[in-house]
Order: structure tokens, then C-alpha cells, then sequence
């Protein structure tokens, strides 16, 4: 019997095949599933914010809020669990821009601006990103597989798939 | 001394809360009565702080599918305020205006939307103004911007925005009743921490 491990807002965590991570309702927020086929570990990260050197006072106390520590963070607690780095791909999912209008305020393209940070936090630590389901204007729910890797996007107004 | 963030609130500043929750509620029922043409009652607003996660578990699951209205607060009180409709209320809304029955939310058109993001307009137009009058401050409200979709989704805005201040939000559950329907609405109310300071200081509670 697998389980499912749920990831909260500004969380992660890893899990061992057969076992699934799932983050719910993800917006503006990008989830990165993380995996390591061959030890068959998944680790999944749900990060609001693009970088934790913007802000100071709270990045201390919530690095998994933000893409650059957050990330960190999960490939650290992997490795700790048998995964190696070098055979970790990544699948991205999130980052909608959920009301259009908001352009003008300070949140305009936070959705777009976190994929941009994610990627950028991948591509520094030499993870490849194979599959990526970002921007547009809907929420997500995000479940991964640490049996086979396969990521499952599912959505209230779109209906499911898979990568 | 001045307040960082929502949590430092104490309970003589949570009243004052609460009573322009009051207010705000009733000039919104006064506003949704004279809109439907019908009486419209309410019962006592429940007024709390909560930090998002709570408040998305109170709205039925992260995946619960609601009609999200957002509004920018500018002026002497800037911010955000989010009004949340439940699928009751939408149905109450629409089958009153427009006379549409509301099965589910992938039914609504444009016609509906409009209404929706009208009726949304008036209400938080009225809680506003409800602040305005109390304080003497001015604040403009900007049009609202619409969602269906996900709680928890559309939550994600206003928490990203007040990531830096905190994790909490003044949280107001109306329940209007209307002839035999009875409809519960949420709006989240998110100052800046200075605009709830300057709210504190025009009137005159110590902080």
C-alpha cells in the first residue's frame, strides 16, 4: 500500500517508492517535484516567493517559502534519503497569474517571476527540468509518484493530466 | 508602540475590528437588499484573525470552488480585500438578478460574471466606506478583478503579497438570509500593518 505524504504552502518533503507527495491549490506558487529514478525518491517543495534575498527579517525562519532556499533545502533532505544530485531530473508545475487586472500592483507576474527563479535555482544546481505545466490562469493540484516519477496535474476548471 | 504585524493585535484593537466588520456588514446588507429588491437579513458577523491555512480549511478545502473577487485598497488605506462567494450565495445572487439557476460554476457566462463582480463591487464598496466613516479616512477602491477556481489557489495572492508581514488576515463570515435562502459570504480584510496603525490612531486607540 502506498501512502500520500501531503506538502503544505512554504513546505516540502521526500518520500520512498511506492509511496506520493501531493500539494493542493497550487496559484501564484510553484511546486517542484524532484526525482531520483534509479533509488526511486521523490521529493516534492512548494515555494511562494522568488527569493529569500528580498526579505531579510523572515527568510531565516521560513526558507521553504522562498524558491532559492526552498529548493536547497529539498535536494539536501533527498540526498539524506539515498537520492544523488546528479541523477535528479525536476517537473514544475504552478506560477498562474490567477487575477488578470492585478498588473498594477506589486504582485503583478509574482506567479511568473517564481518559474523564473525556480528555473534559475535548478539550472545553478545542474538538475534538468523535463516537464513543466506553468503560467496561464488556473490553480493546480499537484500529486507525484515516487513509484514511477510521474507528475498529475489536476484542475477545478480543466479537468486532469499527467507528465 | 507601533504594530508589526497582525498577531500583535489585542483584544481592544480586535473589537475595533469587529465593530467596522459590523458596520461594514450591515451597509452591505443594506447595499445587497435594495440590488435583489428583497429584504435581506443578517446575522452577527463572525470576526476573527486567522493565518491562511486555517482560513482555507474554513472555506471548505483548498479545492473547494469559489467565486474570488479582489479589490486594491488606495489612499489614506492601502491593501487588499478579497471577497469570497460560496456557490449558495452565487445561486442567490444570479437566480434573483438574472433569474438563473446555479448547478455548478462551470455554467456561469458573461452575464453571470458581471452580476457576480457587480454585486462584489457594492458590497466591498460598502464595507470600505463603512472604515471611511468611522476613521474620516479616504479610501478608493479599485474595480474588481474576478476568479472561480480554487481556494486555496486563489488565497496564494494575497499570502504571497503579505508573505513579509505575516501569516495572518482579518477574516469576516457574513450569513445573509434572504426569503428561504440563506447564503454565507467571506471577505478577508488586508491592510497594510502602517494602514492599520493610522486606522488604530484616527481612532484614537492606544498602541
Amino acid at each position: 500500500m502506498s501512502k500520500t505524504v501531503t506538502v503544505g504552502i512554504a513546505d516540502l518533503n521526500v518520500v520512498k517508492a511506492p509511496d506520493i507527495l501531493v500539494t493542493y491549490a497550487l496559484g501564484s506558487c510553484v511546486g517542484i517535484c524532484l526525482y531520483d529514478a534509479r533509488m526511486k525518491v521523490a521529493g516534492l517543495s512548494h515555494i511562494m516567493l522568488p527569493s529569500s534575498k528580498q526579505m531579510s527579517n523572515v527568510c531565516a525562519s521560513q526558507p521553504m517559502k522562498f524558491a532559492d532556499t526552498g529548493i536547497a533545502m529539498l535536494v539536501q533532505k533527498m540526498e539524506r534519503a539515498g537520492a544523488r544530485r546528479v541523477n535528479m531530473t525536476a517537473k514544475i508545475a504552478g506560477g498562474a497569474q490567477m487575477f488578470a487586472a492585478m498588473s498594477t500592483t506589486a504582485i503583478a507576474n509574482i506567479g511568473e517571476r517564481n518559474v523564473i527563479a525556480v528555473k534559475a535555482m535548478l539550472n545553478q544546481l545542474h538538475i534538468p527540468i523535463v516537464a513543466e505545466d506553468c503560467g496561464k490562469n488556473y490553480g493546480r493540484t499537484q500529486y507525484f509518484s515516487a513509484s514511477d516519477g510521474v507528475m498529475l496535474i489536476k484542475s477545478v476548471t480543466r479537468g486532469q493530466w499527467t507528465y | 508602540m507601533a504594530l508589526k504585524d497582525y498577531s500583535e493585535l489585542n483584544p481592544i484593537q480586535l473589537d475595533v475590528l469587529r465593530e467596522i466588520g459590523n458596520i461594514g456588514t450591515g451597509n452591505a446588507a443594506t447595499s445587497l437588499a435594495s440590488m435583489l429588491a428583497k429584504p435581506v437579513n443578517i446575522q452577527v458577523p463572525k470576526i476573527s484573525i486567522l493565518d491562511f491555512d486555517t482560513v482555507t480549511a474554513n472555506l471548505g478545502g483548498p479545492e473547494n470552488m469559489i467565486v474570488g473577487l479582489l479589490f486594491a485598497l488606495q489612499g489614506d488605506v492601502t491593501g487588499m480585500m478579497m471577497f469570497l462567494l460560496q456557490k449558495d450565495f452565487s445561486h442567490m445572487v444570479l437566480n434573483t438578478l438574472l433569474g438563473q439557476s446555479l448547478h455548478s460554476f462551470h455554467e456561469i457566462d458573461e452575464m453571470g460574471i458581471s452580476a457576480l463582480q457587480e454585486i462584489g463591487n457594492i458590497m466591498a464598496a460598502a464595507y470600505v466606506n463603512a472604515i471611511a466613516q468611522l476613521t474620516g479616512m479616504v479610501i478608493d477602491i479599485s474595480v474588481p478583478d474576478i476568479c472561480i477556481d480554487m481556494c486555496g489557489a486563489m488565497l496564494s495572492v494575497p499570502a504571497i503579497h503579505f508573505a513579509n508581514i505575516g501569516d495572518k488576515i482579518i477574516f469576516i463570515e457574513d450569513q445573509f438570509e434572504s426569503d428561504e435562502l440563506s447564503a454565507v459570504s467571506q471577505i478577508l480584510l488586508i491592510p497594510e500593518v502602517d494602514a492599520l496603525n493610522q486606522i488604530m490612531l484616527r481612532l484614537g486607540i492606544e498602541i
